[in-house]
């Protein structure tokens, strides 16, 4: 297979679109069914992400008056090919691609573009309330950012190499696990679950800053936050959970890791409490700044 | 219809949701929907999903006698919600105007002259159970493409 091949299969087929579309759905429904069943309802039926999406395709696009429709449309799109593009480079058993020099630092870009997206979108949108979300998704990027960039940064700095491949195989040590309570730090922000919540507040804001989209740019808006919950269980596993020599074991291992951080991240969710924007900007930059600074003086140390 | 029109319409009777109004009701029609989402009635289950902008709806519920200044809210927040969709008058007030009607505040017709209305959940309050009812008629009313809407009809 030709270098561009393997690109294109990696992008469409998997650990792209293709597989993680699904697999995304699964989270999402099962995440809806765990919260459900923690607030005692039955919670909605299996297929019931797949459902909303074709619903959603099927419906009108209404693009709101005075907004520029390209810029409008774009977005949603922009935000599902960076996040497919972040995937593809992820090294999941059986993805294709071989080895990319510097692959890390190509993997953070991408996974802010989805929040960059967030962002334009709640402003182009010219509601307040978009503009209100957006501004609030875009100070707790600050925040979040802080403990989720050192994690990784240290990891690769911890086995002295940008590369994907390199973080995934290193040894299994100590500095693992401080940074993985880094990362997980700053997960349930990365996802827009409870406690920090703040930017799609449906209370106070009535909804994210997609409050203008409809249609099917919100079903690619929801097909992109699908597939950047992948992409994050994703990263988890394969830069904090151990390696094996065998595939078909690491996959197993890393969905069981999976189902582990996902369960954990909705319970948490299902018995909190929204936190305000100040107090979840405290939050991140003394206990992740402190989380940080252990991350980084353990890699250096040990 | 081939699959892909088939799947679509599946994905309208499985997933309605919903964006209400209060179009000068007296609370009571509006608290009767919000056990809906608790663990008794669970609506989450069918599918339905309340949302807080009519962008992302596909069912209107409408409140409450219409006022004066009710109906051109009504007739913009209808117009926000993207095709196909269905509206679901809920109480006796829509219909008839109620115990208000005759008021010098109140318009004195029907919610029908205004939006094209598929489903009327009649009760003051309507129960919960009969709230769920009627949205899920409507989910089926937009798969079978049935809605006034969809059929080309428009009021006013
Ligand atoms: S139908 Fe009855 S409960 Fe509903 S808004 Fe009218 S008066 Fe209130």
């Amino acid at each position: 297979m030709s270098e561009v091949w393997r690109y294109l299969v990696a992008f469409a087929v998997w650990p792209g679109l293709l597989g993680a579309v699904p697999l995304g759905w699964l989270m999402l429904w099962f995440m809806r069914k765990l919260t459900a069943r923690l607030q005692g309802r039955r919670g909605p039926p299996f297929l019931q992400p797949f459902y909303d999406v074709a619903k959603l395709l099927g419906k009108a696009t209404v693009v709101p008056a005075g907004v520029r429709r390209g810029l409008f449309l774009a977005l949603p799109v922009v935000s599902l090919a960076a996040v497919t593009a972040a995937l593809a480079i992820l090294p999941l058993p059986g993805n294709p691609v071989p080895a990319l020099p510097g692959d890390v630092v190509l993997l953070l870009y991408l996974l802010e573009v989805p929040v960059l997206c967030e962002v334009l979108a709640g402003y182009v949108s010219r509601s307040v309330y978009g503009q209100v979300s957006a501004m609030r998704e875009a100070l707790l990027s600050l925040a979040y950012n802080l403990p989720f960039l050192v994690s990784i940064i240290a990891m690769a700095q911890y086995v002295g190499s940008f590369e994907m491949q390199a973080l995934q195989a290193a040894p299994y040590g100590p500095v693992h696990a401080v940074a993985a309570a880094a990362f997980l730090m700053a997960l349930p922000a990365r996802l827009k679950l409870n406690p920090f919540s703040i930017a799609n507040a449906e209370h106070e804001i009535v909804a994210d800053a997609h409050i203008e989209y409809g249609g099917p740019p919100l079903a690619l808006f929801k097909l992109a936050h699908a597939l950047e919950i992948v992409l994050l269980v994703g990263l988890f596993a394969v830069v904090f959970v151990p390696v094996t020599p065998w595939p078909a074991l690491t996959a197993v291992v890393y969905a069981a890791a999976g189902v582990a951080l996902l369960a954990g991240i909705t319970a948490l969710a299902a018995v909190t409490a929204r936190l305000r924007l100040a107090q979840a900007f405290r939050f991140y930059w003394v206990w992740g700044g402190c989380a940080s600074a252990l991350t980084v003086a353990a890699v250096l140390v040990l | 219809m081939n699959l892909l029109e088939r799947v679509v319409a599946i994905g309208r009777r499985r997933s309605p949701w919903v964006c209400r109004l209060n179009a000068g009701s007296c609370n009571g029609c509006d608290i009767e929907i919000t056990p809906l989402l608790s663990p008794r009635y669970d609506a989450e289950q069918v599918g339905v999903q309340l949302h807080g902008t009519p962008k992302h709806a596909d069912i209107v519920l409408i409140s409450g006698t219409l006022t004066l200044r009710s109906r051109r809210a009504i007739l913009d927040l209808y117009a926000q919600v993207p095709a196909p969709k269905a509206v679901v008058a809920l109480g006796s007030c829509p219909a008839s105007g109620n115990v208000f009607a005759d008021s010098p505040l109140v318009l004195g017709e029907s919610l029908d002259t205004v939006v094209p209305v598929d489903v009327w959940v009649p009760g003051c309050p309507p129960r919960p159970q009969a709230i769920l009812d009627g949205i899920l008629r409507a989910a089926r009313l937009l798969e079978e493409g049935a809605t006034r809407s969809q059929q080309g009809e428009s009021v006013s």
